[in-house]
């Protein structure tokens, strides 16, 4: 069946490709109705129906490193595909951001080369170059620092840095400021999900202790200096929390991204997740369509649908903060049992820039081992 | 098949007699400098190129001069303590071990028993022995729990385990046994005539260990200190998997500035770091090898 199936699909690579080559660097790819490739936006494929006649007349989607149980992707992906009747290919489910990057420019031109990308931040701003501008339809819900002006790359969803805690393991079971965590109940118990001198998640867990502590996101030393004093306290556990090390009680609280901390209720019955006020720390994903998608007209239509309310609530179902967030509380779209769920936040969210994570991790790398280590 | 091939090979094997053979002599050590030329001085020559060379490509001395920063020597005074502990606690009760096995009964079973055991011990290292460790006196290990529930705190203050204190510990777990091995040759070539000729001569325990036997084995105890000094200093995996945050050792600094997402990645700076290594190992292997060779003159 497999072999019958790939061999009848061969011919159709094989004009697909052809076309492909003969368009080459002229604007290329597409239907008649909707010149796909050069796309910017729905409008200029002429209206949503045109982009889904040309995306089922391509059939496929490539997408890459996005798991079926991270952040719900799965949901997405089984509706997008029961939806529109297009075959979803999710390669390497398990890269990283840097792999996206990599199988963008080592597929290039190829049919299976990633048509999306999901990447942080960091890496869709050092590979501009290789991304298609395309405004989604619902644009304007998305707030202006979370996007690129030209639609290079937009925010998909995210959260923020969170305490994760069992609470049958911390003093009257709940967390309710920064300094309780000082106190001799939590002893040998607090820890970072990662090497602050080579994890991106560790550094912003010592921001985060610094926002709390009158520092800035320009300003991590005060973070450092927190960490010194729970070192001193003897509440800090100098290793990497996981989701074993939860499930052992090794690191009962646990300074990790809140949507990756929620999965730990599997593990650890009564998990909560105590978000510190004002100090709000956010961390969102980045989608950006590839220059060379392979399916042009289906990977727009795919973007349509995940910043449609129902994708954004799929995501939202996954215990991450899709980036309509505000627009649809307002319009009333949100799915409240779902938002319900999420840990409670009060503050104005702040996004640390690249420059000012990438400082943060140089002052952290030359004072850590004297504070903590 | 065999009957077929062997007059073969018999007319074959019979011309190599004479000069020839002599030529091919080398082939034989071949395999083992190739070994060592791949993986010892190949890609010691990488670190020594990439520690004088920029991110450019250009040669610089700034990855050398960095090395000077307080975060990065303090690595190295991390490294040493840890070192320096566990070579001395390893010296001192392994060679005390090696004495009792030395002086008992040369084909008893204390003897091969403990022989054959510090064999064993002394390669058990990385992922096994620490999660040997943390499966027993880590914070949720069995006999923390246990003495935990007795009123005994391991912890009172903070996890040590996870600090250079407690790879400290792991490490003299290694330590001990190779001790054993490396001492225990040193200690078979004290002669018991000398003890009898000290006593008849009217000499005291004390001055057989005083003139005789402690100048003696001196040389050879601080080379098989030395040689656990190396040992410890150069380990990776056991301390990388026990400490793994922060780089408050040489080795894990290193991997920090080989492998940070978070814009911290020096390559270069982290060749220069482990060129400083391989020099400071290379020290004290020649001055092990001095040692032995003072050891040797007198014990055969």
């Amino acid at each position: 069946m497999k072999f019958a199936s790939f061999t009848r699909h061969l011919g159709v690579v094989a004009v697909a490709s052809v076309l492909v080559a003969a368009c080459g660097s002229s604007s290329g790819g597409g239907t008649a109705s909707c010149n796909a490739k050069a796309a910017k936006s729905v409008s200029d494929c002429g209206g949503m129906d045109a982009l889904v006649a040309a995306a089922k007349a391509e059939g496929k989607l490539n997408i890459i490193a996005t798991p079926p149980d991270w952040a719900n992707y799965g949901a997405s992906i089984d509706a997008f595909s029961a939806k529109y009747g297009i075959k979803v290919t999710s390669a390497n489910p398990n890269g990283g951001s840097q792999d996206e990057i990599d199988a963008v420019n080592s597929l290039a031109g190829t049919s299976s080369a990633p048509d999306v990308l999901d990447v942080g931040l960091k890496y869709a701003l050092a590979n501009t170059a290789l991304f298609a501008p395309y405004k989604v339809a619902t644009w304007n819900d998305i707030p202006a620092d979370q996007k690129e002006a030209t639609g290079l790359w937009f925010q998909d969803y995210g959260g923020y840095m969170g305490i994760g805690y069992d609470p049958s393991k911390v003093p009257g079971g709940v967390i309710n400021s920064f300094s309780d965590l000082l106190g001799s109940g939590f002893k040998s118990k607090v820890a970072l999900a990662g090497d602050p001198l080579k994890s991106n998640q560790a550094v912003n867990g010592v921001l985060m202790a610094s926002l709390a502590n009158g520092g800035s996101v320009d300003d991590v030393s005060n973070g450092v200096a927190w960490f010194h004093k729970l070192k001193q306290a003897g509440n800090y556990v100098p290793i990497i929390g996981t989701g074993a090390t939860v499930k052992s009680g090794t690191t009962p609280v646990l300074f990790e991204w809140d949507y990756l901390s929620s999965s730990h209720g599997k593990d650890v019955s009564g998990w909560k997740i105590f978000e510190p006020p004002g100090a709000i720390l956010g961390n969102y994903y980045t989608q950006a369509i590839n220059k060379q998608a392979p399916h042009p007209a289906a990977v727009r239509l795919w973007e349509e649908y995940l910043f449609s309310d129902e994708g954004q609530n799929n995501w939202l179902k996954g215990g991450a903060r899709p980036v309509r967030m505000d627009a649809m509380q307002k319009s009333g779209k949100l799915d409240a049992a779902a938002s319900a769920a999420l840990p409670k936040v009060s503050g104005t969210p702040v996004f640390p820039s690249a420059d000012q994570q990438t400082a943060a991790g140089t002052y952290i790398s030359s004072h850590w081992s004297a504070a903590v280590g | 098949m065999t009957l077929a091939g062997s007059p073969a090979i018999e007319s074959t094997a019979r011309p190599i007699r004479g000069g020839r053979r002599l030529s091919l002599n080398w082939l034989g050590v071949a395999p083992f400098f190739a070994y060592v030329g791949l993986f010892l001085l190949l890609p010691t020559a990488i670190l020594a190129v990439g520690a004088f060379v920029d991110k450019d490509g250009h040669p610089a001395l700034s990855n050398v001069t960095a090395i000077g920063q307080p975060y990065l020597l303090r690595t190295f005074v991390g490294s040493t303590i840890v070192s320096l502990i566990s070579a001395l606690v390893g010296a001192i009760f392994g060679a005390l071990l090696a004495y009792a096995v030395a002086t008992g009964n040369p084909r008893g079973v204390l003897r091969r028993v403990v022989t054959s055991a510090a064999g064993v011990f002394a390669q058990f290292g990385g992922v096994t022995l620490v999660f040997a460790f943390i499966a027993t006196i880590g914070p949720v290990g069995l006999v923390r729990v246990f003495l935990q529930d007795r009123g005994v705190d391991i912890f009172p203050s903070g996890v040590w385990l996870y600090e250079p204190s407690g790879l400290t510990l792991i490490y003299t777990y290694f330590q001990i046994p190779l001790m054993v091995l490396v001492f225990l040759p040193a200690l078979d070539g004290v002669r018991p005539q000398w003890r009898e000729a000290t006593e008849s001569l009217g000499g005291t325990t004390w001055h057989y260990w005083r003139y005789v036997a402690g100048p003696l084995l001196a040389p050879s105890f601080l080379g098989c200190t030395l040689l656990l000094f190396a040992n410890a200093f150069s380990a990776y995996a056991t301390a990388a998997v026990l400490i793994t945050q922060g780089g408050v050792l040489v080795p894990l600094q290193i991997s920090a500035l080989f492998t940070s997402e978070t814009g911290q990645a020096q390559p270069g700076l982290a060749k220069a770091l482990a060129l400083s290594m391989v020099a400071i190992v290379t020290i004290v292997t020649v001055l092990y090898a001095l040692l032995q060779r003072r050891t040797s003159r007198w014990l055969r």
